[in-house]
């Protein structure tokens, strides 16, 4: 549960790093009268939304990890090989994720040209990431590395599936993007709508460096270091 | 009372307001309804129509347990089926639903100043993956070989195995309902939070936020942080279950014969369920803590006590719960380190919530005590936590709970504490806020005596329990038979309480009654019968209107619990009162 206490402690530091500006020792009763500030954001609420969703996919996945380290722990752990296509599909991700941080910067200052180059590529990058995934599924099948054969091969299947239906989750939106960046809607709502696109592809890009990182562990971590030796071996 | 500045002066919203939707027909007025008070009644419905079934179920328990093998349709499968569903109705799809999806709905809008959920698609859609989830879950009792009889907490390997009731479809749609859930509530959930942190109105800071909304936001961040555990458990045992992985399935020999599982560990599931299994005592009590707060201040007329201390404790309480989930797994065997962190743990967590007890009855003390029925409601729900939770304080001890956790003792704890405790405020609420929802008053005679049948029924149910679990009478059994260390008094008793849980279940009836009758006949209330100083009292049509508010949003001037200040000329005055109109 390492990895699910060191997301929980980021959580918590946020939660306390919010509390601590909303006057927690405020004495409510002896301050009747107009107050300015209610301590909300001045962050479109939209983004605080998807911030919060963030929270909860980040907790889905730390527990996944979790679970997948807990197993590890456990003996008896037959790991599964890594297909070199995941190598590519990585980059696949990181151009994707690339291109709408590049859409993003062309929304701020107002290039639609460069909205619509960069929404396209980074949807076309993560079609191509998609598919590699699939290929990577259909190679370690053929290796033998099928759904049931250990649990090694099942934990893969089942979180790079989870992530690969985030990604497909995150296309519906970003056709919905796409569809009001050619609609040539007005300017603000479409950088919005492109900035929530980038911020849910940075998270699911980190999401998935750090699910590679833990693939490529071969040996099971030790319960005592577990999150040193993984933060070792990742970098 | 210290007034910081000058009425006239109104601060322009932080946050601009949101588009209000507008309901063209009768099927998105009523059916699929965007705004919050639509779908907080939807879901209260559902909720505890499904509820009632479980009410229903736990009958079928009781008559067995009183009288074994006298009713012919109770199976020892049926009796599991029964057990394992009643569990899982009343704690998720029950309490959970209703103090989130049902108070939260309504509350939430209406107490901080806001028109509406600030998502309010997606809240509907909350609503309806809600109805989804339970009608998969009514399914699975005309499923061939019924519900799933694994019992509430589901626990691999025999919750899929051959031999387990409900094991062709039960426990399949099970998970799925679980997994539907889960997502229909994080819709839900994302509304709840966002619209606290983003919707509140002008001067409604969160220090002046009434504890219900503090208590259903804490609760709501903990249900997102807590049910993914459960979401990643039930997706994982379906692998298992349909696709024949292994995740929590060991190499077993069944009958002979090698099953194709292995490598699994059964206790990783138990490790996800209780990481979310004991958050979720909290996510039911922390909406009970915030709104008997609200109930006891304004039924005695005096501002909470402590209201820092509320909010802080809250916040501890929710901190703490994630640490404390290893106590429900004493007897699966653990590190004797890791037994004595999770009783300490466990034990600590009793801190913050003495002090929330200590608040309300220094807040009653010498308080204008109105015995309304929400108000015995709230006494009621103390007196029956502190009981619920001081057994809990035996049970967290590794030395008491080993021999203690396999018998009634664990039933009449929890029931104590996570049942009856809640079910008492969500009564309490429902007198409390019925006036504003319908514009008219439930019948405070029949109120009374549901009050007075449920609460004194509780405890004819509840407490020669917990004496049955001290004699060692063991839970989850079919029927004793003859068991050498339980005296034949054991079965009187157990006749005794059957009858009880029986009258108090009828009793029900009446609360049901009082709910139809007195939307027609009931007295009108007015738009504050309590004259309580919330904003939902403030609205300016009762029931509130589409949108909550008039042409403009309420402006707060003060905190939720201005009652009886010395010299105001009522004894409350709303939060949306300016202080210059004070009388001082």
């Amino acid at each position: 549960m390492n990895i699910l206490y060191l997301f929980l402690a980021v959580i918590a530091a946020i939660v306390a790093w919010w509390l601590v500006q909303q006057r927690l020792t405020a004495k409510p009763w002896l301050e009747a009268g107009p107050i300015g500030a209610t301590g909300a954001s001045s962050l479109p609420t939209a983004k605080i939304g998807l911030g919060v969703f963030l929270a909860v996919v980040g907790c889905l996945f730390s527990l996944l990890i979790s679970a997948y380290a807990m197993r590890m722990d456990m003996g008896e752990w037959r790991p599964a090989p890594v297909p070199a296509l995941l190598w590519l599909n990585t980059v696949m991700l990181i151009l994707s994720s690339g291109a709408l941080q590049w859409a993003r910067v062309a929304a701020r200052r107002g290039g639609m040209d460069g909205v619509r180059a960069g929404l396209l590529t980074g949807g076309g990058m993560a079609l191509a990431f998609l598919a590699g995934q699939l290929i990577a599924w259909h190679q370690l099948d053929a290796a033998g590395y099928y759904l049931t054969a250990n649990p090694a091969a099942a934990f893969f299947y089942l979180i790079s599936g989870v992530h690969g239906l985030h990604i497909l989750g995150g296309l519906v939106a970003l056709g919905r993007t796409m569809d009001k960046a050619w609609q040539g809607v007005a300017g603000g709502n479409v950088r919005l709508s492109v900035e929530l696109c980038a911020m849910y592809w940075h998270f699911l890009l980190f999401v998935w460096l750090v699910l590679f990182g833990l693939l490529l562990l071969t040996d099971p971590i030790e319960s005592d270091s577990g999150l040193v030796s993984l933060i070792w071996r990742i970098f | 009372m210290v007034d910081i500045g000058v009425a006239e002066v109104i601060p322009p919203a932080e946050v601009e307001d949101v588009e209000l939707y507008h309901p063209k027909s009768w099927v998105t007025k009523y059916v699929f309804c965007q705004d919050a008070k639509v779908i907080a009644i939807q879901y209260s419905i559902t909720a505890i129509s499904i509820g009632l079934a479980a009410l229903v179920m736990s009958w079928f328990i009781r008559l067995q347990l009183a009288f074994p093998g006298t009713f012919s349709f109770i199976t020892p499968s049926n009796y599991y089926q029964f057990v394992t569903m009643h569990g899982m109705i009343m704690v998720i799809y029950l309490l959970t639903a209703l103090f989130l999806g049902g108070f939260g709905n309504y509350l939430i809008p209406l107490m901080v100043g806001a028109r509406d959920m600030v998502f309010p698609y997606v809240n509907m859609l909350s609503y309806w993956v809600y109805l989804l989830a339970v009608l998969v879950l009514v399914a699975s009792f005309f499923a061939p070989g019924g519900p799933t009889g694994a019992g509430w907490t589901l626990y691999p390997p025999q919750a899929i195995l051959e031999g387990t009731p409900g094991r062709p479809w039960g426990i399949i749609l099970m998970l799925a309902s679980l997994i539907l859930f889960i997502i229909g509530f994080t819709m839900g959930g994302l509304n709840y939070v966002v619209t606290v942190l983003q919707g509140r109105t002008r001067g409604m800071t969160m220090m002046r936020l009434p504890l219900t909304v503090w208590g259903i936001f804490t609760a709501t961040i903990l249900a997102l942080l807590a049910f993914p555990a459960l979401f990643v458990a039930s997706v994982m045992m379906l692998f298992d279950r349909v696709l024949g992985t292994s995740f929590f399935m060991p190499a077993i020999v069944q009958a002979g014969e090698h099953l194709k599982y292995a490598g699994g560990s059964p206790i990783l599931f138990q490790h996800l369920f209780w990481f979310f299994g004991h958050p979720e005592v909290y996510i039911v009590a922390l909406p009970a803590f915030g709104i008997v707060s609200d109930l006891i201040s304004t039924h005695a007329r005096k501002n909470i006590f402590g209201y820092r201390m509320m909010v802080w404790a809250l916040v501890a309480i929710a901190v703490l719960s994630f640490i404390v989930w290893g106590h429900h797994m004493y007897i699966s065997g653990m590190n004797p380190p890791f037994g004595f962190f999770f009783a300490t743990s466990t034990l600590i967590i009793a801190v913050p919530t003495a002090i929330k007890v200590y608040n309300w009855v220094l807040t009653l003390w010498r308080g204008d005590i109105h015995l309304t029925v929400p108000m015995l409601f709230a006494l009621g729900f103390i007196v029956t936590f502190v009981n619920g939770g001081i057994t809990g304080l035996f049970l967290g001890n590794v030395i008491v709970d080993v021999p203690l956790s396999a018998t009634m003792f664990v039933v009449a704890h929890f029931h104590m504490v996570m049942g009856i405790a809640p079910i008492l405020v969500v009564f309490g609420g429902i007198y409390h806020w019925y006036p504003k929802i319908t514009g008219r008053m439930l019948n405070e005679r029949l109120g009374q005596f549901h009050f007075w049948i449920t609460f004194l029924g509780a405890y004819l149910i509840y407490f020669p329990m917990h004496y049955l679990g001290f004699i060692g009478v063991p839970r989850r059994y079919y029927e004793l038979g003859e068991t050498a260390f339980v005296p034949p008094s054991a079965a009187s008793l157990n006749v005794f309480i059957t009858t009880a849980a029986l009258i108090v279940g009828a009793a029900q009836i009446v609360f049901f009654f009082n709910l139809i009758w007195s939307l027609s006949k009931g007295k009108l209330a007015g738009g504050n019968p309590w004259k309580a100083t919330t904003l939902e009292w403030q609205t300016p049509q009762t029931p509130p209107g589409h949108g909550n508010w008039g042409k403009e949003l309420p402006v707060v001037y003060r905190w939720a619990y201005d009652y009886s200040v010395p010299g105001a000329a009522q004894d409350f005055l709303p939060q949306n009162q300016p202080p210059a109109i004070q009388a001082r």
